[in-house]
Protein backbone atom coordinates (compact mmCIF):
# COMPACT_ATOMS: atom_id res chain seq x y z
CA UNK A 1 0.00 0.00 0.00
CA UNK A 2 1.18 3.48 -0.74
CA UNK A 3 2.39 5.26 2.33
CA UNK A 4 -0.11 7.89 3.27
CA UNK A 5 1.30 11.18 4.44
CA UNK A 6 -0.27 11.96 7.77
CA UNK A 7 -0.81 15.37 9.30
CA UNK A 8 2.10 16.00 11.60
CA UNK A 9 1.41 17.65 14.93
CA UNK A 10 2.39 21.10 16.24
CA UNK A 11 5.88 21.70 14.76
CA UNK A 12 4.77 21.61 11.15
CA UNK A 13 1.30 22.74 12.12
CA UNK A 14 1.83 26.46 11.60
CA UNK A 15 3.75 26.04 8.35
CA UNK A 16 1.06 23.70 7.06
CA UNK A 17 -1.64 26.09 8.25
CA UNK A 18 -0.07 28.97 6.32
CA UNK A 19 0.27 26.79 3.24
CA UNK A 20 -3.43 25.96 3.50
CA UNK A 21 -4.31 29.64 3.81
CA UNK A 22 -2.27 30.32 0.68
CA UNK A 23 -4.01 27.49 -1.17
CA UNK A 24 -7.42 28.80 -0.18
CA UNK A 25 -6.54 32.35 -1.21
CA UNK A 26 -5.12 31.16 -4.52
CA UNK A 27 -8.44 29.46 -5.15
CA UNK A 28 -10.21 32.81 -4.92
CA UNK A 29 -7.71 34.42 -7.30
CA UNK A 30 -8.38 31.59 -9.75
CA UNK A 31 -12.09 32.39 -9.46
CA UNK A 32 -11.28 35.97 -10.50
CA UNK A 33 -9.40 34.75 -13.53
CA UNK A 34 -12.01 32.18 -14.51
CA UNK A 35 -14.96 34.53 -14.12
CA UNK A 36 -13.57 38.03 -14.65
CA UNK A 37 -17.01 39.50 -15.34
CA UNK A 38 -18.24 38.87 -11.82
CA UNK A 39 -15.21 40.33 -10.11
CA UNK A 40 -14.90 43.38 -12.37
CA UNK A 41 -18.58 44.18 -11.89
CA UNK A 42 -17.96 44.03 -8.14
CA UNK A 43 -15.18 46.58 -8.50
CA UNK A 44 -17.21 48.88 -10.75
CA UNK A 45 -20.44 48.80 -8.77
CA UNK A 46 -19.36 51.45 -6.22
CA UNK A 47 -18.29 53.62 -9.17
CA UNK A 48 -21.81 53.26 -10.54
CA UNK A 49 -23.28 54.39 -7.23
CA UNK A 50 -20.79 57.26 -7.11
CA UNK A 51 -21.69 58.40 -10.63
CA UNK A 52 -25.36 58.27 -9.76
CA UNK A 53 -25.04 60.38 -6.64
CA UNK A 54 -22.51 62.89 -7.96
CA UNK A 55 -24.03 63.24 -11.42
CA UNK A 56 -27.70 62.99 -10.55
CA UNK A 57 -28.01 64.35 -7.05
CA UNK A 58 -24.69 66.14 -6.53
CA UNK A 59 -26.02 69.49 -7.72
CA UNK A 60 -28.97 69.50 -5.37
CA UNK A 61 -27.09 67.98 -2.42
CA UNK A 62 -23.93 70.01 -2.81
CA UNK A 63 -25.36 73.22 -1.39
CA UNK A 64 -26.16 71.67 1.99
CA UNK A 65 -22.67 70.25 2.47
CA UNK A 66 -20.78 73.56 2.33
CA UNK A 67 -18.37 72.51 -0.39
CA UNK A 68 -18.20 70.39 -3.51
CA UNK A 69 -20.42 67.32 -3.22
CA UNK A 70 -17.77 64.98 -4.61
CA UNK A 71 -15.40 66.01 -1.81
CA UNK A 72 -18.19 65.38 0.68
CA UNK A 73 -19.31 62.03 -0.69
CA UNK A 74 -15.95 60.41 -1.54
CA UNK A 75 -15.03 59.52 2.07
CA UNK A 76 -18.48 57.97 2.25
CA UNK A 77 -17.89 56.01 -0.96
CA UNK A 78 -14.62 54.61 0.38
CA UNK A 79 -16.51 53.23 3.37
CA UNK A 80 -19.36 51.99 1.14
CA UNK A 81 -16.86 50.04 -0.95
CA UNK A 82 -15.83 48.22 2.23
CA UNK A 83 -19.47 47.79 3.22
CA UNK A 84 -20.30 46.10 -0.10
CA UNK A 85 -17.66 43.51 0.82
CA UNK A 86 -20.24 42.10 3.23
CA UNK A 87 -22.26 41.04 0.22
CA UNK A 88 -19.40 39.44 -1.71
CA UNK A 89 -18.18 37.50 1.33
CA UNK A 90 -21.66 36.32 2.23
CA UNK A 91 -22.50 35.25 -1.32
CA UNK A 92 -19.25 33.32 -1.77
CA UNK A 93 -19.51 31.53 1.59
CA UNK A 94 -23.15 30.63 1.02
CA UNK A 95 -22.42 29.34 -2.48
CA UNK A 96 -19.62 27.09 -1.20
CA UNK A 97 -21.91 25.65 1.44
CA UNK A 98 -24.79 24.99 -0.96
CA UNK A 99 -22.53 23.41 -3.58
CA UNK A 100 -20.98 20.96 -1.13
CA UNK A 101 -17.48 22.42 -1.45
CA UNK A 102 -17.51 23.32 2.23
CA UNK A 103 -18.24 19.67 3.03
CA UNK A 104 -15.25 18.59 0.97
CA UNK A 105 -12.99 21.00 2.85
CA UNK A 106 -14.34 19.66 6.11
CA UNK A 107 -13.51 16.09 5.12
CA UNK A 108 -9.86 17.04 4.50
CA UNK A 109 -7.15 17.40 7.16
CA UNK A 110 -7.44 21.20 6.93
CA UNK A 111 -8.36 23.34 9.91
CA UNK A 112 -11.47 25.49 9.74
CA UNK A 113 -9.32 28.46 10.73
CA UNK A 114 -7.22 28.00 7.58
CA UNK A 115 -10.30 27.87 5.35
CA UNK A 116 -11.79 31.00 6.92
CA UNK A 117 -8.48 32.89 6.98
CA UNK A 118 -7.87 32.07 3.33
CA UNK A 119 -11.24 33.61 2.52
CA UNK A 120 -10.29 36.64 4.66
CA UNK A 121 -7.06 37.25 2.81
CA UNK A 122 -8.62 36.94 -0.64
CA UNK A 123 -11.61 39.12 0.21
CA UNK A 124 -9.40 41.81 1.72
CA UNK A 125 -7.33 41.88 -1.45
CA UNK A 126 -10.52 42.09 -3.48
CA UNK A 127 -11.70 45.08 -1.48
CA UNK A 128 -8.33 46.83 -1.74
CA UNK A 129 -8.54 46.62 -5.53
CA UNK A 130 -12.11 47.91 -5.34
CA UNK A 131 -10.88 50.76 -3.18
CA UNK A 132 -8.21 51.72 -5.71
CA UNK A 133 -10.80 51.68 -8.49
CA UNK A 134 -13.19 53.97 -6.62
CA UNK A 135 -10.35 56.36 -5.69
CA UNK A 136 -9.35 56.68 -9.34
CA UNK A 137 -13.00 57.21 -10.30
CA UNK A 138 -13.30 59.89 -7.62
CA UNK A 139 -10.26 61.72 -8.98
CA UNK A 140 -11.81 61.62 -12.46
CA UNK A 141 -15.00 63.13 -11.01
CA UNK A 142 -12.93 66.03 -9.67
CA UNK A 143 -12.25 64.84 -6.12
CA UNK A 144 -9.21 66.63 -4.68
CA UNK A 145 -8.48 65.33 -1.18
CA UNK A 146 -5.99 67.32 0.83
CA UNK A 147 -4.15 64.95 3.09
CA UNK A 148 -0.62 63.77 3.70
CA UNK A 149 0.71 60.26 3.77
CA UNK A 150 0.11 59.68 7.52
CA UNK A 151 -3.53 60.70 7.18
CA UNK A 152 -3.94 58.38 4.19
CA UNK A 153 -2.36 55.51 6.12
CA UNK A 154 -4.84 56.10 8.93
CA UNK A 155 -7.70 56.17 6.40
CA UNK A 156 -6.68 52.84 4.89
CA UNK A 157 -6.26 51.38 8.37
CA UNK A 158 -9.79 52.38 9.40
CA UNK A 159 -11.22 51.10 6.12
CA UNK A 160 -9.51 47.72 6.55
CA UNK A 161 -10.90 47.56 10.07
CA UNK A 162 -14.42 48.13 8.72
CA UNK A 163 -13.88 45.54 5.99
CA UNK A 164 -12.77 42.96 8.57
CA UNK A 165 -15.97 43.50 10.53
CA UNK A 166 -17.98 43.05 7.32
CA UNK A 167 -15.99 39.89 6.57
CA UNK A 168 -16.98 38.17 9.77
CA UNK A 169 -20.61 39.27 9.50
CA UNK A 170 -20.59 37.99 5.90
CA UNK A 171 -19.12 34.64 6.91
CA UNK A 172 -21.59 34.18 9.74
CA UNK A 173 -24.61 35.05 7.61
CA UNK A 174 -23.25 33.10 4.62
CA UNK A 175 -22.82 29.93 6.69
CA UNK A 176 -26.30 30.35 8.11
CA UNK A 177 -28.17 31.29 4.97
CA UNK A 178 -28.18 28.54 2.37
CA UNK A 179 -30.85 29.36 -0.18
CA UNK A 180 -30.23 31.85 -2.98
CA UNK A 181 -33.55 33.54 -2.10
CA UNK A 182 -32.41 34.26 1.45
CA UNK A 183 -29.11 35.63 0.16
CA UNK A 184 -31.03 37.96 -2.14
CA UNK A 185 -33.16 39.12 0.79
CA UNK A 186 -30.05 40.06 2.76
CA UNK A 187 -28.63 41.80 -0.31
CA UNK A 188 -31.73 44.02 -0.44
CA UNK A 189 -31.71 44.61 3.30
CA UNK A 190 -28.28 46.28 3.22
CA UNK A 191 -29.63 49.25 1.22
CA UNK A 192 -31.66 50.90 3.99
CA UNK A 193 -28.58 50.49 6.20
CA UNK A 194 -26.57 52.29 3.57
CA UNK A 195 -29.06 55.12 3.10
CA UNK A 196 -29.61 55.60 6.82
CA UNK A 197 -26.07 56.81 7.42
CA UNK A 198 -23.89 59.85 6.94
CA UNK A 199 -22.56 58.52 3.63
CA UNK A 200 -24.60 60.53 1.14
CA UNK A 201 -26.01 63.39 3.22
CA UNK A 202 -25.10 65.21 6.42
CA UNK A 203 -26.99 63.59 9.30
CA UNK A 204 -27.67 67.12 10.63
CA UNK A 205 -30.09 67.68 7.72
CA UNK A 206 -32.24 64.69 8.75
CA UNK A 207 -35.18 64.84 11.16
CA UNK A 208 -33.77 64.66 14.66
CA UNK A 209 -34.77 61.04 15.45
CA UNK A 210 -33.61 59.79 12.05
CA UNK A 211 -30.36 61.67 12.49
CA UNK A 212 -29.74 59.84 15.76
CA UNK A 213 -30.34 56.48 14.07
CA UNK A 214 -27.93 57.42 11.29
CA UNK A 215 -25.33 58.60 13.81
CA UNK A 216 -25.21 55.24 15.57
CA UNK A 217 -24.86 53.43 12.22
CA UNK A 218 -21.33 51.95 12.32
CA UNK A 219 -20.85 53.09 8.75
CA UNK A 220 -21.33 56.72 9.80
CA UNK A 221 -18.52 56.39 12.33
CA UNK A 222 -16.00 55.36 9.70
CA UNK A 223 -17.27 57.95 7.20
CA UNK A 224 -16.95 60.75 9.77
CA UNK A 225 -13.43 59.73 10.70
CA UNK A 226 -12.34 59.50 7.07
CA UNK A 227 -13.86 62.95 6.35
CA UNK A 228 -11.97 64.30 9.30
CA UNK A 229 -8.65 62.79 8.19
CA UNK A 230 -9.06 63.93 4.58
CA UNK A 231 -10.22 67.42 5.53
CA UNK A 232 -13.48 66.92 3.65
CA UNK A 233 -16.46 69.29 3.96
CA UNK A 234 -18.95 68.20 6.62
CA UNK A 235 -16.24 66.85 8.91
CA UNK A 236 -16.94 67.25 12.60
CA UNK A 237 -20.41 68.69 12.00
CA UNK A 238 -22.14 65.81 13.73
CA UNK A 239 -21.91 64.28 17.16
CA UNK A 240 -20.17 61.23 15.76
CA UNK A 241 -17.88 63.50 13.76
CA UNK A 242 -16.74 65.34 16.84
CA UNK A 243 -15.91 62.03 18.50
CA UNK A 244 -13.86 60.85 15.49
CA UNK A 245 -11.99 58.65 15.07
CA UNK A 246 -13.21 56.61 18.04
CA UNK A 247 -16.54 55.33 16.63
CA UNK A 248 -14.61 54.20 13.53
CA UNK A 249 -12.40 52.06 15.75
CA UNK A 250 -14.87 50.91 18.39
CA UNK A 251 -17.69 49.81 16.07
CA UNK A 252 -15.66 47.48 13.80
CA UNK A 253 -13.77 46.02 16.77
CA UNK A 254 -17.05 45.42 18.57
CA UNK A 255 -18.68 43.83 15.50
CA UNK A 256 -15.64 41.63 14.93
CA UNK A 257 -15.63 40.61 18.58
CA UNK A 258 -19.24 39.49 18.21
CA UNK A 259 -19.27 37.95 14.73
CA UNK A 260 -15.87 36.25 14.60
CA UNK A 261 -16.78 33.85 17.43
CA UNK A 262 -20.26 33.44 15.94
CA UNK A 263 -18.83 32.50 12.53
CA UNK A 264 -16.29 30.11 14.08
CA UNK A 265 -19.02 28.59 16.25
CA UNK A 266 -21.31 28.11 13.25
CA UNK A 267 -18.46 26.40 11.40
CA UNK A 268 -18.01 23.98 14.28
CA UNK A 269 -21.76 23.44 14.65
CA UNK A 270 -21.97 22.23 11.04
CA UNK A 271 -21.20 18.86 12.65
CA UNK A 272 -24.40 18.70 14.66
CA UNK B 1 1.97 -2.11 9.77
CA UNK B 2 1.10 -5.17 11.88
CA UNK B 3 -1.05 -3.23 14.29
CA UNK B 4 -2.43 -1.30 11.37
CA UNK B 5 -3.62 -4.54 9.80
CA UNK B 6 -5.24 -5.68 13.00
CA UNK B 7 -7.51 -2.69 13.53
CA UNK B 8 -10.59 -2.78 11.32
CA UNK B 9 -10.99 -0.01 8.76
CA UNK B 10 -14.30 0.93 10.34
CA UNK B 11 -15.63 -0.18 13.68
CA UNK B 12 -19.04 1.06 14.80
CA UNK B 13 -20.59 -0.07 18.04
CA UNK B 14 -24.11 0.96 19.00
CA UNK B 15 -23.94 4.25 17.11
CA UNK B 16 -27.00 6.41 17.55
CA UNK B 17 -27.87 9.69 15.88
CA UNK B 18 -31.14 11.56 16.04
CA UNK B 19 -31.70 14.78 14.12
CA UNK B 20 -33.52 17.44 16.10
CA UNK B 21 -37.23 17.33 15.35
CA UNK B 22 -37.13 14.01 13.48
CA UNK B 23 -39.69 11.39 14.48
CA UNK B 24 -37.29 8.44 14.40
CA UNK B 25 -33.52 8.37 14.95
CA UNK B 26 -31.46 8.24 11.74
CA UNK B 27 -29.15 5.68 13.31
CA UNK B 28 -30.56 3.42 15.97
CA UNK B 29 -27.67 1.37 17.32
CA UNK B 30 -25.59 0.76 14.21
CA UNK B 31 -23.04 -2.05 14.62
CA UNK B 32 -20.62 -2.48 11.77
CA UNK B 33 -17.14 -3.84 11.22
CA UNK B 34 -15.36 -3.27 7.92
CA UNK B 35 -12.22 -5.33 7.48
CA UNK B 36 -9.08 -3.84 5.95
CA UNK B 37 -8.62 -4.34 2.25
CA UNK B 38 -12.22 -5.26 1.52
CA UNK B 39 -14.97 -3.60 -0.48
CA UNK B 40 -17.92 -3.37 1.86
CA UNK B 41 -21.39 -2.44 0.68
CA UNK B 42 -24.01 -0.72 2.80
CA UNK B 43 -27.24 -1.61 1.08
CA UNK B 44 -30.51 0.07 1.95
CA UNK B 45 -33.37 2.25 0.83
CA UNK B 46 -33.47 6.02 0.94
CA UNK B 47 -33.73 7.13 4.53
CA UNK B 48 -32.30 3.90 5.96
CA UNK B 49 -29.42 5.83 7.53
CA UNK B 50 -26.63 5.07 5.06
CA UNK B 51 -25.64 8.66 4.38
CA UNK B 52 -25.84 9.59 8.06
CA UNK B 53 -23.48 6.71 8.82
CA UNK B 54 -21.01 7.87 6.15
CA UNK B 55 -21.16 11.46 7.39
CA UNK B 56 -20.34 10.35 10.93
CA UNK B 57 -17.47 8.14 9.72
CA UNK B 58 -15.98 11.03 7.76
CA UNK B 59 -16.26 13.44 10.74
CA UNK B 60 -18.78 15.68 8.99
CA UNK B 61 -21.39 14.89 11.60
CA UNK B 62 -21.22 14.06 15.30
CA UNK B 63 -23.08 11.05 16.67
CA UNK B 64 -25.08 11.16 19.90
CA UNK B 65 -23.81 7.96 21.50
CA UNK B 66 -21.93 4.76 20.78
CA UNK B 67 -18.41 4.42 19.47
CA UNK B 68 -17.09 4.94 15.97
CA UNK B 69 -13.49 4.31 14.97
CA UNK B 70 -12.11 4.77 11.46
CA UNK B 71 -8.63 3.57 10.48
CA UNK B 72 -7.99 2.96 14.18
CA UNK B 73 -8.89 6.50 15.30
CA UNK B 74 -11.92 7.76 17.18
CA UNK B 75 -13.88 10.09 14.89
CA UNK B 76 -14.98 12.24 17.80
CA UNK B 77 -11.69 12.82 19.59
CA UNK B 78 -9.22 12.34 16.77
CA UNK B 79 -11.00 13.75 13.75
CA UNK B 80 -7.92 15.27 12.19
CA UNK B 81 -6.12 11.89 12.15
CA UNK B 82 -9.19 10.28 10.59
CA UNK B 83 -9.42 12.98 7.89
CA UNK B 84 -5.76 12.44 7.01
CA UNK B 85 -6.48 8.78 6.22
CA UNK B 86 -9.76 8.83 4.38
CA UNK B 87 -11.25 9.87 1.08
CA UNK B 88 -14.89 10.78 0.57
CA UNK B 89 -17.02 10.74 -2.51
CA UNK B 90 -20.29 12.23 -1.32
CA UNK B 91 -23.73 11.68 -2.72
CA UNK B 92 -23.62 14.97 -4.57
CA UNK B 93 -20.52 16.12 -6.36
CA UNK B 94 -18.56 18.48 -4.13
CA UNK B 95 -16.18 20.22 -6.46
CA UNK B 96 -15.66 23.89 -7.19
CA UNK B 97 -17.81 24.92 -10.15
CA UNK B 98 -15.79 28.03 -10.86
CA UNK B 99 -12.44 26.28 -11.12
CA UNK B 100 -11.22 24.07 -13.95
CA UNK B 101 -10.96 20.33 -13.42
CA UNK B 102 -7.22 20.56 -13.02
CA UNK B 103 -7.37 23.55 -10.66
CA UNK B 104 -9.80 21.59 -8.49
CA UNK B 105 -7.55 18.56 -8.23
CA UNK B 106 -4.39 20.56 -7.58
CA UNK B 107 -6.14 22.51 -4.82
CA UNK B 108 -7.57 19.42 -3.11
CA UNK B 109 -4.21 17.67 -3.49
CA UNK B 110 -2.37 20.48 -1.74
CA UNK B 111 -4.98 20.58 1.03
CA UNK B 112 -4.53 16.81 1.29
CA UNK B 113 -0.86 17.34 2.12
CA UNK B 114 0.79 16.90 -1.27
CA UNK B 115 3.48 19.34 -2.35
CA UNK B 116 2.61 21.78 -5.13
CA UNK B 117 4.52 19.77 -7.73
CA UNK B 118 3.25 16.48 -6.33
CA UNK B 119 -0.35 17.70 -6.48
CA UNK B 120 0.08 18.83 -10.09
CA UNK B 121 1.58 15.48 -11.09
CA UNK B 122 -1.16 13.50 -9.31
CA UNK B 123 -3.84 15.71 -10.85
CA UNK B 124 -2.56 15.03 -14.37
CA UNK B 125 -2.33 11.29 -13.69
CA UNK B 126 -5.90 11.10 -12.45
CA UNK B 127 -7.30 13.33 -15.20
CA UNK B 128 -5.67 10.97 -17.67
CA UNK B 129 -6.97 7.84 -15.96
CA UNK B 130 -10.56 9.12 -15.79
CA UNK B 131 -10.54 10.29 -19.39
CA UNK B 132 -10.80 13.93 -18.40
CA UNK B 133 -7.47 15.09 -19.80
CA UNK B 134 -9.14 16.95 -22.67
CA UNK B 135 -11.44 18.81 -20.30
CA UNK B 136 -8.73 19.51 -17.70
CA UNK B 137 -8.56 23.22 -18.53
CA UNK B 138 -12.31 23.75 -18.71
CA UNK B 139 -14.44 25.16 -15.95
CA UNK B 140 -16.77 22.63 -14.35
CA UNK B 141 -19.75 24.55 -15.63
CA UNK B 142 -18.94 22.87 -18.97
CA UNK B 143 -18.81 19.35 -17.47
CA UNK B 144 -21.58 16.76 -17.75
CA UNK B 145 -22.94 15.03 -14.65
CA UNK B 146 -20.83 11.94 -15.34
CA UNK B 147 -17.65 13.97 -15.81
CA UNK B 148 -18.29 15.83 -12.57
CA UNK B 149 -18.81 12.56 -10.75
CA UNK B 150 -15.53 11.23 -12.08
CA UNK B 151 -13.72 14.38 -11.05
CA UNK B 152 -15.28 14.00 -7.63
CA UNK B 153 -13.94 10.48 -7.41
CA UNK B 154 -10.52 11.63 -8.61
CA UNK B 155 -10.49 14.30 -5.89
CA UNK B 156 -10.97 11.59 -3.27
CA UNK B 157 -8.11 9.51 -4.69
CA UNK B 158 -5.42 12.20 -4.80
CA UNK B 159 -3.67 10.93 -1.69
CA UNK B 160 -4.33 7.15 -1.88
CA UNK B 161 -6.58 6.96 1.19
CA UNK B 162 -6.52 4.06 3.64
CA UNK B 163 -10.30 4.03 3.61
CA UNK B 164 -12.45 5.41 0.83
CA UNK B 165 -16.10 6.23 1.48
CA UNK B 166 -18.34 6.30 -1.54
CA UNK B 167 -21.92 7.40 -1.03
CA UNK B 168 -24.24 6.18 -3.80
CA UNK B 169 -21.57 6.56 -6.45
CA UNK B 170 -23.66 5.84 -9.52
CA UNK B 171 -27.05 7.32 -8.73
CA UNK B 172 -28.11 9.32 -11.77
CA UNK B 173 -25.26 8.16 -14.01
CA UNK B 174 -25.61 6.65 -17.46
CA UNK B 175 -24.47 3.02 -17.87
CA UNK B 176 -21.07 3.92 -19.38
CA UNK B 177 -20.21 6.35 -16.60
CA UNK B 178 -21.43 3.79 -14.08
CA UNK B 179 -19.00 1.22 -15.44
CA UNK B 180 -16.15 3.75 -15.24
CA UNK B 181 -16.92 4.37 -11.58
CA UNK B 182 -17.09 0.65 -10.86
CA UNK B 183 -13.75 0.12 -12.57
CA UNK B 184 -12.20 2.89 -10.51
CA UNK B 185 -13.45 1.36 -7.26
CA UNK B 186 -12.11 -2.07 -8.26
CA UNK B 187 -8.78 -0.63 -9.30
CA UNK B 188 -8.39 1.15 -6.00
CA UNK B 189 -9.39 -1.90 -4.03
CA UNK B 190 -6.84 -4.02 -5.88
CA UNK B 191 -4.17 -1.64 -4.58
CA UNK B 192 -5.10 -2.17 -0.96
CA UNK B 193 -7.53 0.62 -0.17
CA UNK B 194 -10.54 -0.35 1.89
CA UNK B 195 -13.76 0.83 0.26
CA UNK B 196 -17.06 1.37 2.01
CA UNK B 197 -19.81 2.14 -0.46
CA UNK B 198 -23.49 2.75 -0.03
CA UNK B 199 -25.99 1.86 -2.67
CA UNK B 200 -29.67 1.29 -3.29
CA UNK B 201 -28.92 -1.20 -6.03
CA UNK B 202 -28.53 -4.85 -5.20
CA UNK B 203 -26.79 -5.36 -8.52
CA UNK B 204 -24.17 -2.74 -7.70
CA UNK B 205 -23.43 -4.20 -4.27
CA UNK B 206 -23.29 -7.65 -5.83
CA UNK B 207 -20.77 -6.58 -8.48
CA UNK B 208 -18.45 -4.60 -6.25
CA UNK B 209 -18.66 -5.72 -2.67
CA UNK B 210 -16.90 -8.57 -0.89
CA UNK B 211 -19.25 -8.15 2.00
CA UNK B 212 -22.69 -6.57 2.28
CA UNK B 213 -24.53 -5.09 5.24
CA UNK B 214 -28.22 -4.57 4.75
CA UNK B 215 -29.37 -1.41 6.54
CA UNK B 216 -32.93 -0.56 7.54
CA UNK B 217 -34.25 1.95 10.05
CA UNK B 218 -30.80 2.95 11.21
CA UNK B 219 -29.36 -0.47 11.95
CA UNK B 220 -27.80 -3.44 10.20
CA UNK B 221 -30.49 -6.09 9.68
CA UNK B 222 -28.50 -8.69 7.74
CA UNK B 223 -24.88 -9.26 6.77
CA UNK B 224 -22.80 -11.56 4.64
CA UNK B 225 -21.02 -12.10 1.37
CA UNK B 226 -23.10 -11.41 -1.74
CA UNK B 227 -23.26 -15.16 -2.41
CA UNK B 228 -24.61 -15.94 1.05
CA UNK B 229 -27.11 -13.10 0.93
CA UNK B 230 -28.24 -13.96 -2.55
CA UNK B 231 -28.73 -17.57 -1.52
CA UNK B 232 -30.95 -16.28 1.24
CA UNK B 233 -32.73 -13.80 -0.96
CA UNK B 234 -33.38 -16.63 -3.33
CA UNK B 235 -33.59 -17.05 -7.00
CA UNK B 236 -34.92 -15.19 -9.97
CA UNK B 237 -38.41 -13.85 -9.65
CA UNK B 238 -41.22 -14.86 -11.94
CA UNK B 239 -43.83 -12.12 -12.07
CA UNK B 240 -47.35 -12.68 -13.30
CA UNK B 241 -50.05 -10.07 -13.71
CA UNK B 242 -53.49 -11.60 -14.37
CA UNK B 243 -55.78 -9.57 -16.60
CA UNK B 244 -58.27 -9.48 -13.72
CA UNK B 245 -56.72 -8.28 -10.45
CA UNK B 246 -58.99 -10.52 -8.38
CA UNK B 247 -57.42 -13.63 -9.95
CA UNK B 248 -54.05 -12.89 -8.35
CA UNK B 249 -54.69 -14.98 -5.26
CA UNK B 250 -55.70 -17.97 -7.39
CA UNK B 251 -52.55 -17.56 -9.47
CA UNK B 252 -50.46 -17.51 -6.29
CA UNK B 253 -51.89 -20.92 -5.37
CA UNK B 254 -51.40 -22.31 -8.87
CA UNK B 255 -47.70 -21.41 -9.05
CA UNK B 256 -46.86 -23.04 -5.73
CA UNK B 257 -45.73 -26.42 -7.15
CA UNK B 258 -43.17 -24.69 -9.41
CA UNK B 259 -41.84 -22.19 -6.89
CA UNK B 260 -38.65 -22.39 -4.85
CA UNK B 261 -40.10 -20.13 -2.16
CA UNK B 262 -43.13 -18.20 -1.04
CA UNK B 263 -45.23 -16.22 -3.48
CA UNK B 264 -46.09 -12.60 -2.70
CA UNK B 265 -49.03 -10.67 -4.10
CA UNK B 266 -48.73 -6.92 -4.44
CA UNK B 267 -51.26 -4.80 -6.36
CA UNK B 268 -52.64 -7.72 -8.31
CA UNK B 269 -49.15 -8.84 -9.31
CA UNK B 270 -47.81 -12.20 -8.22
CA UNK B 271 -44.08 -12.52 -7.54
CA UNK B 272 -42.59 -15.95 -6.97
CA UNK B 273 -39.00 -17.21 -6.72
CA UNK B 274 -38.01 -19.91 -9.23
CA UNK B 275 -34.82 -21.90 -9.80
CA UNK B 276 -34.92 -22.83 -13.46
CA UNK B 277 -36.20 -19.74 -15.24
CA UNK B 278 -36.88 -21.33 -18.62
CA UNK B 279 -38.80 -24.36 -17.40
CA UNK B 280 -40.63 -22.50 -14.68
CA UNK B 281 -41.86 -19.93 -17.18
CA UNK B 282 -43.32 -22.57 -19.51
CA UNK B 283 -44.79 -24.67 -16.68
CA UNK B 284 -46.37 -21.79 -14.82
CA UNK B 285 -47.85 -20.10 -17.87
CA UNK B 286 -49.27 -23.46 -18.97
CA UNK B 287 -50.82 -24.15 -15.58
CA UNK B 288 -52.37 -20.70 -15.38
CA UNK B 289 -53.82 -20.96 -18.88
CA UNK B 290 -55.23 -24.41 -18.11
CA UNK B 291 -57.02 -22.87 -15.14
CA UNK B 292 -58.69 -20.44 -17.57
CA UNK B 293 -56.99 -17.29 -16.27
CA UNK B 294 -55.82 -14.65 -18.74
CA UNK B 295 -52.46 -13.02 -18.14
CA UNK B 296 -51.83 -9.36 -18.93
CA UNK B 297 -48.07 -9.60 -18.35
CA UNK B 298 -45.39 -12.16 -17.58
CA UNK B 299 -41.79 -11.33 -16.68
CA UNK B 300 -38.69 -12.90 -15.23
CA UNK B 301 -36.38 -10.65 -13.29
CA UNK B 302 -33.40 -10.88 -10.95
CA UNK B 303 -34.01 -10.16 -7.24
CA UNK B 304 -34.23 -6.50 -6.24
CA UNK B 305 -33.52 -4.74 -3.02
CA UNK B 306 -37.19 -5.09 -2.16
CA UNK B 307 -36.94 -8.86 -2.50
CA UNK B 308 -33.88 -8.86 -0.28
CA UNK B 309 -35.75 -6.98 2.41
CA UNK B 310 -38.77 -9.24 2.06
CA UNK B 311 -36.67 -12.34 2.54
CA UNK B 312 -33.96 -11.23 4.95
CA UNK B 313 -35.93 -9.16 7.39
CA UNK B 314 -38.65 -11.74 7.78
CA UNK B 315 -41.45 -9.37 6.92
CA UNK B 316 -41.87 -6.99 4.07
CA UNK B 317 -42.98 -4.24 6.43
CA UNK B 318 -39.69 -2.40 6.69
CA UNK B 319 -38.97 -2.65 3.02
CA UNK B 320 -42.39 -1.44 2.04
CA UNK B 321 -42.49 1.46 4.44
CA UNK B 322 -39.18 2.70 3.14
CA UNK B 323 -39.76 2.01 -0.53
Amino acid sequence: MTTTSTASPTGDGLRQGLADVATMSLRELQHWRNRPGVIVFGWLFPVLVLAMFVGLLGGALGQSTGGSYVDFVMPGMLAVTMFFGLDSTMTAVSLDASRGVTERFRSLPVSGAAVLTGRCAADLLNSMVGLAVVVVAGLLFGWRPEAGLPAWAAVVGLLVLLRLAMLWIGMFVGLRVRSQEAVSAVQVAVWPLLMLSGVFVDTATMPRWLGVVAEVNPLTGTVAAVRDLLGAPGAGSSWVGSAAPWPAVIWPVLLTAVFLPLAAGTWRRLRR
Amino acid sequence: MSEHARTPAVEAVGVRKAYPGAAAPALDGLDLTVDRGTVHGLLGHNGAGKTTAIRIMTTLLEHDSGSMRVAGHDVRTDGRAVRARIGLVGQYSAVDEDLTGRQNLVMFGKLGRLSGAGAARRADELLERFGLADAAGKRLAAYSGGMRRKLDLAAALLVAPEVLFVDEPTTGLDPAARRDVWDAVRHLSSRGTTVLLTTQYLEEADRLADHISLVANGRVVAEGTPAVLKARVGDDRLELAPAVHADADRVAVLVRPFASGEAHVVDGRVSVPVTDRGRALADVVGAVRDAGIDLADVAIRTPTLDDAFLELTGSGAEGKVLA
